[in-house]
């Protein structure tokens, strides 16, 4: 009885989706498993490492401690979303040709950090954008390369060169 | 994780009439931003989960001068750290929110969720404690209010019978020449601490004195912890820099804090002088400056 499927109505990446979920499925899960949005990556599990995060409402949020059924409703946006065709965003395309990505795991995650931040704060200092990525964890850059990327992506975005 | 019920109620009434027909069996979620992180470990395994996390009317922060401060339980922690209001009449609950825990947590969990956990290495409830705030619970039999320093009662532990959903936080106007302050010692900006202290003190606007101390400490026994002993060694005097020394020493005391892998008991105890001390320094300075 208790792990009957429930409805789930949400938007992932801007498609609707109507879904059947477990109550215990994370947001996580169901993203990765029935969705097959695989960029969302599964680190820790426990809420320690920010690979998992994704924007919901416009917001960064960590997609492993948030059940599926408490983004019923919501406007989710994975790390599949970002690109427009083979355009990649201002902020894939800075980490990239900055250098900041090295084994890539942490990154989906970082630029969905970076992506709610610069929404809300386009012309970032460099504390806010250590703020902001504070809760991801890289065990390679030392998070320069990155602190620089979103940089580089927030004049590009404000319409700099 | 083990399988749980799940409803998402529109309002509070719905809410409670939910955890009534429950009868004990349902526990409340918001954000799970602490309980998920139990759950997945098995060493909590509701049978049923009320969600309150999108109940709207849980959400709000308001301000009048002669009521103070009122938050909805279902506030995020990234709300009342952003909050205009909060920044200009209590900023030490915006600068407790910084520390609190990383942007990701923030956004999503409640400030009532925070309360409700009952970890007594939560912030939320020392600053609490320090302001004097108190907090409104409605159930089936009507509301109440609690004192916050008298809500936890063991570790994970609060006053919330089954059925019960804490609503709001109520947080009195600060009277004139009053200065708080927050701190703790983390490892990492965000982490959940090894010990946090958090003090409000009132000066007698007359003579300069102190008229009000309210001390409060994290992470240092089975629930937050108020120091009363501290508070007296301020009470009625003109504070120095002995006498906050003093107060530190006090605090630290009667202190028996656990040992866990961030640090011991003995580390603890040291730790909980220092920020004791540290706090009471900022609380001091900000009420000086204060009209």
């Amino acid at each position: 009885m208790n792990d009957k499927l429930m409805d789930l109505q949400f938007t992932v990446n801007g498609k609707p989706y109507e879904l059947k979920v477990k109550p215990k499925a994370l947001l996580l899960d169901v993203l990765r498993e029935e969705l097959k949005l695989t960029g969302t990556k599964s680190g820790c599990e426990v809420s320690a490492c920010g690979a998992c995060t994704v924007n919901i409402d416009g917001m960064a949020a960590r997609s492993c401690s948030i059940l599926a059924l408490q983004a019923n409703g919501r406007e989710v946006t994975t790390i599949e979303g970002l690109a427009d065709g083979d355009k990649l965003h201002p902020i894939q395309e800075a980490m990239i040709n900055h250098g900041a990505i090295e084994c890539g795991f942490c990154t989906p995650g970082m630029v969905m950090s970076a992506r709610a931040l610069l929404a809300q704060n386009p012309k970032p200092t460099r504390e806010q954008i250590k703020t902001a990525i504070q809760g991801n964890l890289c065990a390679d850059s030392g998070y320069t390369k990155y602190i620089e990327a979103v940089e580089i992506a927030a004049e590009k975005m404000r319409g700099g060169k | 994780m083990k399988d749980f019920g799940y409803a998402a109620p529109k309002n509070v009434g719905e809410a409670i009439g939910l955890l009534a027909g429950l009868g004990g069996q349902g526990k409340i979620i918001a954000g799970g931003q602490s309980m998920l992180v139990l759950m997945k470990q098995n060493i909590f395994a509701p049978e049923f989960l009320v969600d309150i996390k999108g109940i709207s009317e849980l959400d709000y922060i308001n301000y009048d001068a002669k009521k103070g401060l009122r938050i909805g339980a279902a506030t995020t922690h990234r709300a009342i750290e952003q909050s205009p209001i909060i920044k200009k009449h209590y900023p030490v609950l915006s600068e407790m929110e910084e520390n609190l825990a990383v942007v990701q947590t923030r956004n999503w969990g409640t400030i009532g969720g925070n309360l409700c956990h009952g970890d007594p290495a939560g912030d939320p409830a020392v600053v609490f404690i320090a302001l004097n705030a108190k907090l409104r619970v409605r159930g089936t039999a009507g509301e109440r209010e609690i004192n916050v320093e008298d809500f936890f009662k063991d570790l994970l532990e609060v006053d919330l019978n089954p059925g019960e959903i804490l609503v709001e936080i109520q947080v009195p106007p600060v009277s004139p020449r009053t200065g708080a302050a927050h701190d703790k010692l983390m490892a990492m900006k965000g982490d959940m601490g090894i010990v946090g202290a958090a003090a409000s003190i009132t000066l007698n606007p007359a003579d300069g004195t102190c008229a009000g101390a309210r001390i409060a400490l994290s992470n240092v026994a089975s629930t937050p912890w108020r120091s009363r002993a501290a508070e007296n060694v301020l009470l009625g005097k003109a504070i120095t820099n002995e006498l906050i020394a003093e107060a530190g020493r006090v605090a630290s005391a009667e202190l028996e804090p656990p040992a866990d892998v961030e640090g011991s008991s003995k580390y603890r105890k040291e730790m909980a002088e220092v920020f004791v001390k540290r706090v009471a320094q900022k609380a001091l300075k900000k009420a000086q400056t204060q009209g």
